[in-house]
């Protein structure tokens, strides 16, 4: 066997269990051609250290047998969305995806095209040759109007599968590419154009430009079903009047764009960090457990009055836990939360039966009061009719928070009335001192707020209830 | 240092702590705060967020930047846990460390997004093709959210494995107090097998393929002995266990009803202890199995069963066939939760 050339290939292209010295590729495919115009490609550019190849799976699922730089072999479908994850990780690496049109066309034609809307800084090559090769030639989404594949037995019927998907117009719909093209391999000429666009490739990667797709059209004589010279015909001939060769976009001359400055940090604790951070809690089995239910309408404060006192008994070092309603629920209009309040380490986090239920509606109300425990409390705005009694042995306290946040002119401090009662009637095993922290802790980002709603706390204790 | 944080933001610390350097996310209820603290946090450190189209794409990005030598995540719930399976198997087979987060949402089909266990099978077990393991983490409160993270890095890194922090919608919204380490984790160096893009990782090829079938099952040999070794790094949690005539076991947040159950059962006079696997995979087996000798067994978990099966599994691997035979359990499905008082009249039952 005469000796190939090497420039960018190993020396030995060893196959399973025997060493080989020829390509796995059929005798006039396209593949061969460009593998070894990639190659050329990276080696002459000096850039096999810097690439990382992502190769498809189809015909060029090998191509690490031949090209001498790193590779990473990906699922089928998946080379642009690994290219993505590659070049992302390396961007000083020149990131090269390599995937057939079963693999780009079909399975994994949303992310290539994803990516090639994101912009990511690989280079696609895109080997075009109208079916799927590896697994038998059945159609693909470039099979032309009228071709015979396994699939297509009596003809590609555009009527039952439509017509043949062109990747490059579809692509050059978007505005982050650098660079899209459609070459060929099907002659010479053909293959010296398809050589220069190769090689743009890796530059643009090279450079850190940006998006680069490259289509290039191939013979498949296998699954054509004829002898090389008429696969080549074919490709030149049929391929070219469906895909048209040319440069769709060219825009290597402009500006990458830079990447909009946002804060930066130096290290996760200086990220993290916290002005007065509460030490972490301590064990005290002499203080009794405490579980409470806050419910009410999205928009009364409800998950921040729950947070209050969550973050009193934090200040106090007990072991806290704080849950909200979520999802769907929340969107409808009402809101929960939970908080445990504990001196041991807290179980089952879940409310199933509440020492304090707090109310702030007539649905939650009716919802939850069934479940307080007994010698528990329940707290009710008075808004809320109350008819259905709570458990025997339960505390029931009807507060006018909402009227007396409307009366001092805050609709919104209604928690914050309704925080008053929790502290008026020490339903929470907290300290005055931790309550009022904890309020005025939860307006960090407006103090003047925190202030306000402290004063106006201490005015509603002052109100005698309907207990 | 303590954050008072949710679970799900819990699991984006321990990632930036662990030297994580780029999340690969697509949105879902209830993991979706992941990936907010993620977006902000991660560029806030100089790493890299990137939303992705969806979450197959995010996992073949994982598969892209693991094989590039660099520490990487991705969180979702079910439906995004099964679209993730193919890739997940392409991360075992090529031997690529990375992390997957599920926060578990109830199933079939769309189900909702309130918490279950029913992704146990996928999650422990493998949801993918081929004989693979991931290596699997069950964390019960914000703070194991946190810790869990960091260690499920370590794991992946260590045994060159996907792993997965197996955590519950619940878990994902709850806030607790989370102790903050002095400083994070070193990064591992992965430049003998990964393509970095860089001269000495020229010759490094990352695949799943061996095209001769004695070469593939020397793969799956090589495969199933790592699996049997990280046995040595499973983790268990007994409590109130030693003196237990009734063990409960559970993982996650059943694991934690099964504290306040075994507890009010004390008051009661019924001797309950918990067992609660911090890995589900490796199995804490023997730590089980030294704690349910001649014991009465009952689960709690909110699936259909698919853990006290393994429960089941264990304990007959560990020579403990009668109490495998034995075992009950208390279980809830679709976003419900069990109760204590349901668990303490189940337990009743059996003694």
């Amino acid at each position: 066997m005469a000796a190939i050339e090497q420039k960018g290939m190993y020396k030995v292209f060893p196959r399973s269990g025997k060493n080989v010295s020829f390509t796995h590729y059929c005798p006039g495919c396209g593949h061969g051609i460009i593998n070894k115009l990639i190659a050329e490609a990276c080696a002459e550019l000096g850039l096999q250290d810097r690439t990382i190849f992502v190769d498809p799976v189809g015909c060029g699922v090998f191509t690490y047998y031949y090209w001498d730089a790193a590779h990473i072999s990906a699922a089928h479908g998946r080379a642009s969305a690994a290219a993505t994850g590659a070049c992302r990780a390396r961007p000083d690496a020149v990131t090269i995806a390599y995937q057939g049109d079963g693999d780009l066309g079909a399975i994994g034609f949303n992310n290539a095209f994803q990516a090639a809307s994101r912009g990511e800084k690989f280079g696609c090559i895109f080997v075009n040759n109208s079916l799927y090769g590896m697994t038998g030639g059945q159609m693909a989404p470039t099979t032309l109007d009228g071709e015979t594949t396994t699939t297509t037995p009596f003809g590609r019927d555009p009527a039952l599968t439509g017509h043949p998907l062109h990747v490059c117009e579809v692509f050059a719909q978007l505005k982050a590419p650098v660079y899209i093209a459609r070459v060929s391999v099907a002659d010479t000429r053909r293959i010296m154009q398809a050589k220069q666009a190769i090689r743009k490739v890796f530059e643009i990667q090279r450079d850190g430009k940006g998006y680069a797709m490259l289509e290039i059209l191939a013979p498949c004589p296998t699954n054509f079903k004829m002898n090389a010279q008429d696969a080549a015909a074919f490709c030149m001939n049929e391929m070219e009047k469906e895909f048209p060769l040319g440069v769709f976009r060219d825009e290597t001359g402009r500006e990458a764009l830079s990447v909009r400055p946002i804060p930066q940090v130096a290290s996760c604790s200086e990220l993290f960090a916290e002005k007065d951070a509460v030490p972490a809690a301590e064990t005290d089995a002499s203080f009794a457990e405490r579980r409470f239910k806050f419910a009410g309408y999205g928009g009364q404060g409800i998950l921040s009055l729950g947070l209050t006192v969550a973050e009193a008994a934090r200040l106090e070092r007990r072991h806290t836990l704080w849950f909200p309603s979520y999802g769907p629920e929340q969107r409808g209009g009402s809101a929960n939360c939970s908080v445990v309040v504990s001196g041991t380490p807290i179980g089952s986090p879940t409310v199933e039966h509440p020492d304090v239920l707090v109310c702030m509606n007539q649905p939650a109300y009716e919802r939850f009061v069934g479940d307080v425990k007994s010698g528990g409390t329940v707290i009710v705005d008075e808004t809320v009719p109350v008819k259905v009694q709570p458990p025997e042995g339960v505390r029931l306290i009807v507060w006018p928070a909402i009227k007396m946040a409307e009366e001092f002119g805050v609709p919104k401090a209604a928690n914050t009335m309704m925080l008053a009662a929790l502290k008026k009637f020490k339903c929470t095993g907290l300290s005055d001192e931790s309550l009022e922290r904890a309020l005025v802790a939860s307006f960090k980002k407006k103090p003047a707020l925190g202030e306000k709603n402290r004063e106006l706390l201490r005015l509603a204790e002052s109100r005698d209830s309907k207990a | 240092m303590t954050k008072f944080v949710k679970g799900n933001e819990a699991v984006v610390m321990g990632a930036l702590y662990a030297g994580c350097d780029l999340y690969f996310g697509y949105p879902i209820t209830p993991a979706s705060e992941i990936a907010h603290g993620a977006a902000k946090w991660f560029p806030m450190l100089g790493r890299t967020f990137v939303q992705a189209e969806c979450e197959t794409a995010s996992i073949n990005m994982m598969f892209g930047a693991a094989g590039a030598g660099k520490l990487c995540m991705t969180a979702t719930s079910g439906p995004g846990f099964s679209l993730m399976q193919e890739g997940i198997s392409y991360l075992a087979g090529a031997e690529l460390p990375a992390v997957v987060v599920n926060v578990n949402r109830a199933g079939p089909g769309l189900g909702n997004v309130y918490p279950e266990q029913s992704d146990y099978t996928p999650a422990v077990k493998g949801g993918g093709h081929g004989s693979y393991q991931t290596f699997t983490l069950a964390p019960a409160s914000a703070q194991e959210m946190f810790d869990l993270t960091m260690k499920a890095f370590e794991m992946a890194a260590k045994w060159r494995t996907p792993a997965v922090v197996f955590a519950d919608g619940l878990q994902g919204q709850m806030m607790e107090t989370v102790l903050l380490p002095e400083s994070g984790l070193q990064r591992p160096d992965f430049s003998d097998w990964a393509a970095q893009g860089e001269p000495k990782t020229r010759e490094n090829l990352v695949k799943s393929i061996y095209l001769d079938a004695a070469q593939q099952e020397q793969f799956n040999l090589h495969l199933q002995e790592k699996y049997a070794k990280m046995a040595e790094d499973a983790i268990g949690e007994a409590y109130l266990a030693d003196d237990a005539e009734l063990l409960i076991v559970g993982y996650g947040i059943s694991g934690r009803i099964a504290r306040t159950t075994a507890e009010e059962l004390r008051k009661v006079g019924v001797k309950a202890g918990v067992f609660r696997p911090v890995t589900l995979n490796p199995f804490p087996r023997e730590q089980l199995a030294a704690v349910a000798k001649g014991r009465k067994i009952m689960t709690i978990e909110l699936d259909a069963g698919q853990f006290a099966d393994d429960v089941r599994l264990n304990l007959a691997k560990a020579g403990l066939g009668a109490e495998a035979a034995g075992v009950k359990m208390v279980h809830r499905m679709g976003g419900e939760v069990v109760s204590v008082d349901d668990a303490v009249k189940s337990a009743k039952e059996m003694i």
